[in-house]
């Protein structure tokens, strides 16, 4: 695996600085006292509801049963990825907490209180971030469901790079002089707050190579993607609260809850019905398994591979969702036949009839409520390679694979399987595509491309 | 929102739009008079809300339209707070007017919807000030009334929201009511419940708006407000087109099944439809009834796994195909083993041949041991397949099918089960789902019991014999308390289930 040591010194460096500016902001506070306890708790207790309110998505996995729970494990080391698992869940997987950011966020950019000057330093923000994270996240605990310590880290170090940026600038009265309090110090705060966002990206874009291992450019190209959504909002609600209660006191702080807390409930009903909607394809996928078109297991196969060599050529999360799906529905064109394909090897049949099996799966993909991209690429499998869309390429390759390995006419194993493909990327296979593949096989061995059946 | 009919408006709709939109004139009049109206302040918001309105409708760059976002308010609320009642509605005309029309006549709706929103302005401003949120209007500075203080304002704020939603919802159940002849006070009350909460949010948003425009950080901080609340709006949205997506899903394995099985069209459908006025009638609601629901459509799944040549087969099975028929319900459940939301309504597809006395397959379960899902699609697939046509047989009118169903519940079906459906058929009627090229789908208005009614006429025909030959799971196993096995292609060949 590319740098396979430094992703791991990434995380502990984080999970260090984090753990040193809490102690740091701790012996601070015992020190000192709490300035202003009133705002510090009123701060903590927004931060700690956010935190209760919180549902990783982890748990709907350990809910369903330990099969799925193995199927999410995040350290599955080169995305293997379960159909069901990974993906665009994950603008719930990023922020699972919104209301508990953005409070932390609020209490760092927080200037006057009521229009009174308030005087808490980073360290304390620090301090209250941490101890009402804690607080909030203890009955999760106590439920089994301890949240990722990387999470907590990432607020820590975002919130404190918010607070350094503008606590010493207000304490010293430099911001009162330089903008005062008028529309500018809005666009100063947004200006910090998109600092702030991309600092966040970065840092969960290195989290997440560290630990899956997948290249780091997409990674942090989805990162940026998904602060766009949530994120922004979550900045927003921290400006409108610190400026809220700037003018209004602490009141501010409860009366612009709800939006986040919908947004927050919104993502969790989408990820739940995300999952299931992955195992009905799934299960769509399965019926021409069951009706003996091909061979159990086959369209997961080739959902996963074709996953990991698309995450292998740096296709981002839209993409790699697109390609699962099809990948799971490339065979659903058989249904329409009267009688089975022999093993279900549409590698081996003449170039004319893959294709009409192919376009007869467009139809029934399309119906399936699936982008449009995917029926395009269930149609087009059976093209060669100059005329496919890219993810097709993938498809079309990894199935190829997929039919040569398992045939009864080919009982070479992965290399002679191999071999045959690239005897083809004269016209029918992307020779990139088949490099990738056996990139992939090589690095993961042919018992890591099973995945686990979601559900 | 959705208040008005498709097309075709009857004179008391008519009405009831003039009658609105004198009232938003009437309504809007006196800000022309007052000459303290702050005019700048008006449009400024008039436009943002006009904005908010047109973000909603065109399409987002290299997105689709967010559907189903509902109605944006924090801005008009704001308007509320910010300005005099008969400013406020003014605020709301244009955005009204540019709001999204899915049906038509477009125009009227258009112009309904600002009378309508110019209306709830002004009821909310009058309310915001006689609760004591705006200061009298003798002292009211110009541009902006002042604001109460935390926590003061918030009363005044929620009611005001209140009200707004009150008088929408109001305004929108009274041209249903001279559309539709519903009562009013039913046609008023189910919207009312529903969107008072997210009306209470608006309002709180649109209070937060109006306080930061008034402080010194001024617009650009109230249009921050904005951010989260649209991007509420949009992940609700969003939730709502991936439920919209799985829904196809699951249609499109039903479409699979009767691309093998061309005489079992629209059958999945509307066995799910009957399913879920069993359950309902039995008081599941909510999760479980959805369940039922799509355990009702998924029912014959597993004949996917059913060779073609077999479904399609005219003329007699031996019993060699007819067991290989037979593993349906076993491949179904296998297939929707990992849907993992079904829950115990997999035990329906699984089961919903057996029969109550122990003849049915795969396990010849007798009774309880039969799980209630199953039983409830036991009789929704019965009742379909008797009522619409097969290769086998013709379509049978709604009130024999029903007879034949009581005739035989105790040895096939749960007798609750079947009471239920003879229940709610007779209360709210048999309206099927309509498919493409379906063209004899029976419908029944709702009325008196039609199971009861055709009671006299259905124990007269002869039992047995055609009567019987379009029920389910008939299949190679002795019936028990029926009469000599029909004539003809057996019922279970081509698409008896």
């Amino acid at each position: 695996m590319r740098g396979a040591v430094a992703p791991a010194a990434v995380v502990w460096g984080v999970r260090g600085a984090a753990v040193l500016l809490t102690l740091a902001g701790l012996g601070h506070t015992l020190w000192n006292g709490l300035v202003e306890p009133g705002t510090a708790l009123a701060f903590g207790a927004l931060i700690a509801c956010g935190e209760l309110a919180r549902r990783d998505t982890r748990d709907a996995r350990h809910a369903r049963g330990p099969r799925d729970a193995r199927a999410g494990d995040p350290r599955d080391p080169w995305g293997t990825r379960d159909p069901a698992a990974a993906a665009p869940g994950a603008a719930d997987d990023r922020q699972p907490a919104p209301l508990a950011s953005a409070g932390a966020l609020a209490y760092a950019l927080l200037g006057p209180d009521a229009a009174e000057p308030t005087h808490h330093g980073v360290l304390q923000i620090v301090t209250v971030v941490v101890a009402a994270a804690l607080a909030g996240i203890v009955p999760h605990i106590a439920r089994g469901r301890a949240p990722a310590a990387d999470h907590l880290a990432r607020r820590v170090l975002t919130v404190a790079f918010a607070a350094v940026c503008f606590q010493p600038l207000y304490n010293s009265g430099r911001l009162e002089d330089g903008i005062g309090q008028g529309p500018y110090l809005v666009l100063f705060l947004l200006l910090l707050l998109g600092l702030t966002a991309l600092c966040d990206a970065v840092l969960a874009a290195a989290l997440a190579r560290a630990r899956t291992g997948w290249p780091y450019g997409p990674l942090l190209r989805d990162e940026l993607r998904a602060q766009l959504g949530i994120g922004s909002a979550i900045c927003a609600t921290g400006v409108v609260m610190a400026l809220g209660v700037a003018v209004a006191g602490l009141w501010a702080l409860p009366v612009f809850c709800p939006p986040l807390l919908l947004t927050q409930l919104s993502f969790h009903r989408i990820t739940a019905i995300r999952t299931t909607y992955r195992q009905t394809i799934t299960s769509l996928a399965r019926a021409t398994e069951i009706a003996g078109y091909t061979r159990p297991g086959h369209s997961r196969r080739v959902a996963a591979l074709s996953c990991a060599v698309g995450r292998e050529l740096g296709l981002s999360e839209r993409e790699l969702t697109v390609l699962e799906y099809a990948a799971l529905m490339h065979d659903i064109g058989q249904l329409s036949l009267v009688d089975p394909v022999r093993a279900g090897a549409t590698a081996g049949l003449p170039a004319a009839e893959a294709r009409r099996i192919a376009a007869l799966g467009g139809e029934v993909a399309r119906q399936t409520g699936v982008p449009a991209e995917v029926a395009v690429i269930v149609e087009r499998q059976a093209d060669p390679y100059r005329e496919q869309p890219v993810l097709a390429r993938i498809v079309r390759a990894v199935n190829a694979y997929e039919d040569l390995l398992g045939g009864p006419r080919h009982p070479g194993g992965p290399l002679a399987a191999l071999e045959q493909l690239r005897l083809g990327t004269g016209r029918d296979y992307q020779p990139e595509v088949v490099e990738c593949l056996a990139r992939v096989l090589a690095r993961g061995g042919r018992d890591r491309v099973v995945p686990v059946p979601p559900g | 929102m959705r208040g008005l009919p498709p097309a075709g408006l009857p004179c008391p709709v008519w009405a009831v739009v003039f009658c609105a939109v004198l009232a938003a004139l009437a309504c809007t009049a006196p800000a022309f008079a007052d000459s303290r109206t702050p005019w700048p302040a008006v449009a400024l918001l008039a436009v943002l809300y006009l904005g908010c309105e047109l973000v909603r409708i065109c399409p987002l760059p290299g997105k689709r339209v967010p559907e189903g976002i509902g109605s944006f308010f924090p801005v008009l609320l704001a308007a509320v707070f910010l300005l005099p009642p008969a400013a406020a509605a003014l605020v709301a005309l244009p955005g009204g007017f540019a709001q999204a029309v899915v049906r038509r006549p477009a125009g009227v709706r258009r112009v309904w919807h600002a009378a309508q929103q110019a209306l709830a302005a002004g009821a909310a401003g009058w309310t915001f000030g006689l609760l004591g949120g705006a200061a009298p209007p003798g002292s009211a500075p110009v541009p902006f009334a002042e604001l109460p203080h935390f926590p003061y304002a918030l009363l005044p704020a929620v009611a005001a929201a209140a009200a707004f939603c009150c008088v929408l919802t109001g305004l929108d159940a009274g041209v249903l009511a001279a559309a539709e002849r519903r009562p009013l006070r039913t046609a008023w009350r189910g919207p009312l419940g529903r969107s008072l909460a997210p009306h209470c949010v608006h309002g709180l948003a649109g209070l937060m708006m109006a306080v930061l425009w008034r402080s010194p950080y001024g617009l650009p901080a109230a249009l921050l407000v904005l951010l989260p609340m649209y991007i509420s709006c949009w992940v609700f949205a969003r939730y709502h087109r991936e439920r919209a997506a799985h829904q196809a899903t699951i249609r499109a394995l039903v479409q699979a099944v009767e691309l093998k099985d061309r005489y079992t069209r629209g059958h999945g459908e509307r066995v799910g439809q009957a399913s879920a006025m069993i359950a309902r009638e039995l008081g599941m609601d909510g999760d479980r009834l959805e369940v039922v629901r799509i355990a009702g459509i998924l029912h014959d799944v597993g004949k996917l796994g059913v060779p073609t040549r077999l479904l399609r087969k005219d003329g007699p099975l031996t019993p060699q195909e007819r067991r290989i028929i037979e593993l349906h319900p076993e491949y179904g459940h296998e297939m929707v083993r990992g849907i993992g939301f079904l829950g115990e309504a997999r035990s329906a597809i699984l089961h919903h041949h057996e029969r109550v006395d122990g003849s049915g397959y795969p396990y010849g379960l007798t009774g309880e041991q039969i799980p209630v899902p199953a039983r409830v699609v036991a009789v929704a697939d019965a009742f379909d397949a008797m009522t619409s046509t097969r290769s086998y047989s013709r379509a049978r009118p709604v009130p024999v099918a029903l007879a034949e169903l009581e005739r035989c519940a105790g040895a096939h079906f749960d007798p609750v089960m079947v009471r239920a459906l003879v229940e709610a058929i007779g209360r709210d009627g048999w309206h099927p789902v309509v498919t493409a090229d379906e063209d004899e789908l029976q419908v029944i208005p709702a009325g008196p019991a039609p199971g009861r009614a055709a009671a006299p006429a259905a124990a007269a025909p002869d039992p047995g014999g055609p009567a019987l030959s379009g029920l389910p799971a008939q299949g190679a196993r002795t019936r028990v308390r029926t009469a000599e096995p029909p004539k003809g292609p057996e019922p279970d060949g081509g698409g008896g289930t």
